[in-house]
């Protein structure tokens, strides 16, 4: 008898697990949801923990803002996960280039992503003419460029050129890297 | 007469080599980044914003403005030849435009979206000319309660009126407010959200908000749903009008300013709602009301006159008030911020001649953009052929540009792409990212105001709303707030009643 009970217990966890997944596809936004509750709760106990003894000037505090922010924060998740469950959906951006009934391509995405991490890494050791120019060949790559020969001089000449109008026209200070040196 | 004097020391400004030098790259730049599909001019400015950096400001905001200018034009030449409009301005623009370039008639299409764009311009920065002086006068005794009620305003407007769903809105403005509180509380030094890192407790700039959440953002956003096939843009030729046609469109170009300026000096959203209330108008009075849809030129002339024409009330409430009404007005405010410049009342006073060089740039800026627009639209329309692999990577490069460019640290890279990926998923959701660059710019700043606001006060709320300014723009929230809520009561009334 208690066997039975526990299979069966057994059978509709596994049915609502499958229900929960069900459930959930399409129901994506509600990540969004968690974002927000998770910021919130970040912001909240960051004013909470706050010591402010020592810096209070005047009637509102430093918390005061965050606290309101915070609270707003787990509002409006919970107001959003209602509508969302009501099935309220976001509607993507459209634009000019963009083909929504197509399914992400989220590779090019994280190859990109990749790409421009390999950027901030490399942009001191390098320099910028040599990072940036990697990063406009692997990022024109990652969207489909495969031009051999053109792409990896365009992203250089590119890369120089914009490293001396900045560099030396605009003063906006880049750092040069080794090849800059030997110049 | 005061203010056509200033006007006039304005064009003394506008009109040094050095100041036409950068008007020129600001409008060709606009018009570049207009037809270039998936740049608008707020990811234009906001690339730009490190120039600020060794630029001086009068010749940064002439090359801004006329990069605004010249984004408007450039967009209705992407939308007539191609059908795919870019910026929410040039949506009106496709529906009669497209239709006429596939007839054969984009010539006529383009010569009156520019024409209607130089006049809703040029009546539009007239408009300004004389009201915005005016606007500043009265306003110019507004004190720390008054720009509170300011900022709530475009807080409130920014997420009510904008987008669809008023809660993602208001999620949006919340993501940017909790990123301005990022780093030292102004008043006390106290340390908020910067989990012990030094790199934090500066903030995180304006400028890497705006770069990766308008450039970052959008570029992988297209990259994550590429139209591996762009659609070919239609050829056409010099634009010109006949005269059959010029009979049709004078008055829809001389109309569109009457409803595009008030809609653009509102925080209602800047062009899109006057440039459709400009067509249905239109549509209304035209005798030609059968050709609608299927390519009738005044649905181009008269909001695209109306679109320019917002853009110079935009420039009324971000100069006199401080208060951005659209993307682009937010982007440059966080230029003036870099400069430590305050929009407001004062600065007619404090900074006459940026603000009348700016000005008087307006009008040269749009005769510039004319010259080159009627004649040079065939020429613009190649860079529609632009291979977007090469379009999107250079976005992201002058991007790793901009933000390194703020402190020369490769962390700001890092931020820059977590930014860019929450803009991705912000489009994604239909989260609008308007409302959060609004929060980050202006959030520090109204908690400032409000702060010292109650101080004033003593604590006491009533601090806030002691001025009749205040008390107006409060009104105002409530009704904008409370809107949606009688639009719902008042069918079901009249239905009761029926």
């Amino acid at each position: 008898m208690t066997d039975h009970h526990t299979d069966a217990t057994a059978g509709t966890t596994e049915a609502t697990r499958g229900g929960i997944r069900a459930f959930l596809r399409g129901r994506s936004e509600l990540g969004v949801c968690a974002l927000l509750l998770a910021i919130g709760v970040l912001v909240l106990t960051d004013a909470l923990t706050m010591d402010t003894d020592f810096a209070q000037r005047g009637p509102v505090g430093p918390r005061t803002v965050p606290i309101v922010v915070g609270v707003a924060l787990l509002v409006v998740a919970v107001l959003l996960a209602v509508d969302v469950l009501r099935g309220g959906k976001g509607e993507a951006e459209g634009g000019e280039d963009i083909d929504l009934s197509a399914p992400g391509d989220w590779r090019t995405v994280l190859l990109l992503s990749g790409v421009f991490l390999a950027n901030a890494i490399l942009i001191e050791p390098l320099g910028f003419p040599i990072s940036g120019a990697l990063l406009f060949w692997g990022s024109a790559y990652a969207l489909g460029s495969r031009a051999f020969h053109r792409d990896p001089l365009i992203a250089a000449v590119l890369s120089t050129l914009t490293f001396f109008v900045f560099d030396r026209l605009l003063a906006v200070p880049l750092p040069g890297g080794p090849l800059m040196e030997v110049l | 007469m005061d203010s056509l004097s200033s006007l006039l020391d304005g064009f003394g400004t506008a009109l040094s080599p050095v100041n036409l030098l950068w008007a020129a790259v600001g409008v060709l730049l606009g018009t570049a980044i207009g037809v270039l599909p998936g740049i608008g001019p707020a990811m234009a400015v906001a690339l730009l914003l490190p120039v600020t950096y060794g630029l001086d400001p009068t010749a940064a905001f002439i090359m801004f403005a006329g990069i605004y200018y010249g984004g408007m034009f450039g967009g209705s030449t992407t939308s007539i030849l191609l059908n795919t409009p870019g910026e929410t301005a040039a949506v009106v623009a496709a529906m009669e435009g497209h239709p006429m370039a596939r007839s054969g008639r984009g010539a006529q299409a383009l010569a009156a979206a520019a024409i209607g764009h130089f006049a809703g311009g040029m009546i539009g920065t007239c408009l300004l000319v004389f009201l915005a002086p005016t606007v500043a006068d009265l306003a110019v005794d507004i004190g720390a309660p008054d720009y509170f009620a300011i900022m709530v305003l475009a807080f409130i407007a920014v997420t009510s009126v904008l987008g669809s769903s008023r809660v993602r809105g208001f999620a949006s403005l919340l993501i940017g407010l909790t990123i301005g509180l990022v780093g030292l509380d102004q008043m006390t030094g106290q340390q908020r959200l910067t989990f012990g890192s030094l790199e934090l407790a500066d903030g995180i700039d304006v400028v890497i908000v705006a770069v990766g959440l308008f450039a970052i953002g959008e570029a992988l956003w297209v990259a994550l749903h590429l139209r591996r096939r762009p659609d070919e843009p239609i050829p056409v030729g010099r634009p010109w009008l006949g005269k059959a046609e010029l009979r049709r469109t004078w008055k829809p170009w001389l109309r569109g300013p009457a409803i595009g300026f008030p809609f653009g000096a509102i925080p209602a959203g800047g062009a899109e709602i006057p440039t459709f209330l400009s067509y249905v108008t239109e549509k209304r009075l035209s005798k030609h009301r059968d050709e609608f849809g299927k390519g009738a030129i005044e649905g181009v002339a008269g909001p695209e006159s109306a679109a320019s024409a917002s853009a110079a009330g935009t420039l009324v409430s971000m100069l006199t008030l401080g208060l951005p009404t659209t993307a682009v007005a937010a982007v440059m405010l966080a230029a003036f911020q870099q400069y430590g410049i305050q929009p407001g009342p004062l600065l007619f006073e404090r900074e006459p001649d940026l603000v009348w060089g700016l000005i008087a740039s307006l009008f040269i800026a749009m005769a510039m953009l004319l010259v080159l627009n009627l004649p040079l639209a065939p020429v613009w329309a190649k860079l529609l052929r632009i291979p977007r692999p090469y379009l999107y990577a250079g976005i992201l490069f002058f991007a790793a540009i901009g933000a390194y460019a703020v402190g020369g640290e490769p962390l700001d890279l890092v931020i820059l792409l977590i930014i860019g990926l929450l803009g991705l998923l912000m489009r994604r959701y239909g989260l609008p990212v308007l409302p959060a660059v609004i929060g980050v710019i202006l959030g520090p700043a109204a908690e400032q105001q409000l702060r010292r606001a109650l101080q004033i006060s003593d604590g006491s709320v009533s601090g806030l709303v002691n001025t009749p300014f205040a008390v107006t723009v409060y009104v105002v929230i409530a009704l904008i707030l409370c809107w949606p809520l009688a639009k719902r009561l008042v069918p079901r009334g009249r239905a009761k009643a029926s």
